[in-house]
């Protein structure tokens, strides 16, 4: 017989995010494989080819202005999917009725499907910033801060795919937000550029782009330098988090999308 | 009867579109006891397991489980509850044990392999124990279900048509699954299509249809009480009305008098026997009659019966 925590079951936890991370081993190939070709080919094109022919933007070398963007970019994209994929297959599939049967609730369910989420995407970090060393030569000025920071943007678009994965109710829906909104305002986010190169009035434009304030947050942890007010940067990713959590808890008392 | 383990009370459950699959149904389920719930295709069984297991918000009323309201003791409720649905939806891709062992840790149960072996092994799934649920047959693929939701020993289970699409062979031996968990102590609520199956494992039948909970009764009481056993003698000549020599049965007049319908028995073999006598009755009346059809009556014609029975 079961004896559950009546406040929080560990184990049931513990069980999904083992299960969610052996889910992504048995496709372990495709899911690295492909974010990690895509960032080499940035390396390359831009890093190695374009980037020797860059100036160097704010004292750091084109090459390596470009690894913490490329690593967001990444990151955003592959915790937004994971997320949202790792909910949506239940749902679509009818396992869900495990979850919604079992003594978990929404704190289980978080750590256990965002927590593998934002575990797979630091995994993938990791191998990113390990291949970009063959690229391009790029120090870390704060490890401990950068790898906090990336800790807390993935776990934010963990959450941000998590509600995706509740929200879709079909395959096109699941895709539709990181292709329509995420991708453009990644690219446009300060990536492969820093805003003070834009001439008015792009400037300012780019100064409404959330993903401008984490590109640049990155940045600051990587180089010490930043376009931005780091201050707004981490507060933004806070909020963000902040809100996504609501969000979910309010659609796990409601069983919006989840119960009928 | 003995402590309840489950009491549902007014529960009525209207879906989203306006559509009331639930109308105030009360249920109250003893501890230890092995209840069939019968209905015909979307008469709510699904739907009512799906409130007391958690995929379905109730519109209104209220459920307790092990004593306590399930809205707020819901955690410790789910953990004693076991739930094998009537789909066969699970990941493919995962092998059984892990599928199983998986099951366990959701319910907060410390992983136990020796258990987990038991469990496999009981349900002749051992052998498979490393092989994708994807390569199992149907009738596998429901033990796995069945492995899932006994991985955490669950207090409660419900088994929402177990025998859907399983042999007879198969099904004898979820029966004698069934017997052993009763054995165990553990309660069984189970919906099924099929009254044989009722007769067989429950203690208490449950009617739904539409909604609304129809009869609840013992299972002996109900069978006597529905009557399983149906004959048509077609006569040789109409009768006006039911001679006095045979009113004692259960019989009426159909057809312009031309048909002479029972309906009786109590699924132990007292209808055949009774339409024996019925005829033999008949001839010595010298009420001629040229022909028998008789057959043990189907699930749907309990309820025509029951609904009659009720206008
Ligand atoms: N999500 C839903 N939205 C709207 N109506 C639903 C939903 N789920 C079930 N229903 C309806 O509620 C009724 C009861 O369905 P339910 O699945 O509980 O029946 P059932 O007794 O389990 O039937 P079966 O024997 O076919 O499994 C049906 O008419 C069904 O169409
Ligand atoms: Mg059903």
């Amino acid at each position: 017989m079961s004896m559950v925590n009546p406040g929080f079951n560990a184990r049931g936890a513990w069980a999904i995010y083992v299960r969610e991370l052996m889910r992504a081993m048995r496709t372990a190939f495709q899911s690295l494989v492909a974010p990690v070709l895509t960032t080499s080919l940035y390396f390359i094109v831009f890093g190695s080819a374009i980037g020797s022919r860059m100036q160097a933007v704010g004292g750091v070398d084109y090459g390596a202005f470009i690894v913490p963007g490329l690593l967001l970019l990444t990151l955003l994209s592959e915790s937004t999917s994971n997320a949202s994929f790792g909910i949506y297959m239940p749902r679509f599939t009818g396992t869900i009725y495990e979850l919604l049967s079992a003594p978990v609730g929404v704190v289980e369910t978080l750590v256990g499907f965002v927590g593998a989420a934002a575990t797979k995407s630091l995994i993938l970090a990791g191998i990113i910033l390990l291949t970009a060393t063959f690229f391009v030569d790029y120090h870390i000025a704060h490890p401990i801060l950068a790898i906090g920071y990336i800790m807390l943007v993935a776990s934010a678009f963990s959450l941000f795919g998590f509600i995706l994965g509740i929200w879709a109710d079909n395959f096109e829906k699941l895709g539709i937000i990181p292709v329509l909104i995420l991708t453009p305002l990644t690219f446009l986010g300060g990536t492969f550029y820093s805003i003070s190169m834009l001439p008015e009035p792009w400037r300012s434009l780019a100064l409404v782009n959330p993903i401008v304030y984490l590109v640049n947050g990155l940045r600051w942890t990587f180089y010490g330098s930043s376009d931005v007010n780091i201050w707004i940067s981490f507060g933004l990713t806070m909020g963000f988090l902040l809100i996504c959590t609501l969000v979910i808890s309010f659609i796990f008392r409601t069983g919006w999308r989840l119960r009928t | 009867m003995s402590e309840p383990i489950l009491e549902i009370s007014g529960l009525t459950k209207v879906y989203a579109g306006g559509f009331k699959a639930l109308e105030s149904v009360d249920l109250t389920i003893a501890k230890g006891e092995i209840f069939a719930l019968l209905g015909p295709n979307g008469a709510g069984k699904t739907t009512l397991i799906g409130a007391v297991c958690g995929m379905v918000r109730p519109t209104s009323g209220t459920i307790r489980a092990f004593g306590n309201d399930l809205a707020h003791n819901w955690r410790s409720a789910r953990a004693r509850i076991g739930l094998v649905p009537q789909e066969l939806s699970t990941d493919m891709f995962e092998t059984v044990r892990r599928a199983v062992t998986f099951s366990r840790g959701l319910f907060g149960c410390p992983n136990d392999p020796a258990r987990i072996e038991e469990i496999l092994r009981s349900l002749s799934l051992w052998d498979k124990r490393d092989a994708q649920i994807r390569m199992l047959s149907g009738g596998m693929k429901r033990r796995v279900l069945i492995a899932k939701a006994l991985a955490h020993d669950p207090e409660l289970l419900f088994l929402d048509e177990p025998t859907a699409g399983v042999d007879v062979e198969l099904r004898r031996d979820m029966w004698r699954q069934i017997d052993k968990l009763r054995d165990q102590g553990v309660t069984v609520i189970l919906t099924t299509h099929y009254i044989e199956e009722a007769e067989e494992m429950a203690d208490r039948v449950g009617v739904i249809r539409d909604g609304k909970l129809l009869m609840v009764d013992d299972k002996d009481a109900m069978m006597a009480r529905l009557g399983r056993t149906e004959a048509h003698i077609t006569l040789a000549a109409p009768l006006a009305e039911i001679p006095p020599a045979i009113a004692a049965f259960p019989v009426h007049l159909a057809k312009d008098g031309t048909e002479l319908c029972y309906r009786g028995g109590d699924g132990t073999g007292l209808g055949k026997r009774e339409v024996a006598d019925l005829t033999k009755m008949l001839t010595a009346q010298g009420i001629d009659y040229i022909g028998i059809d008789i057959h043990e009556s189907s699930l749907e014609d309990i309820f025509v019966g029951l609904v009659e029975d009720r206008v």
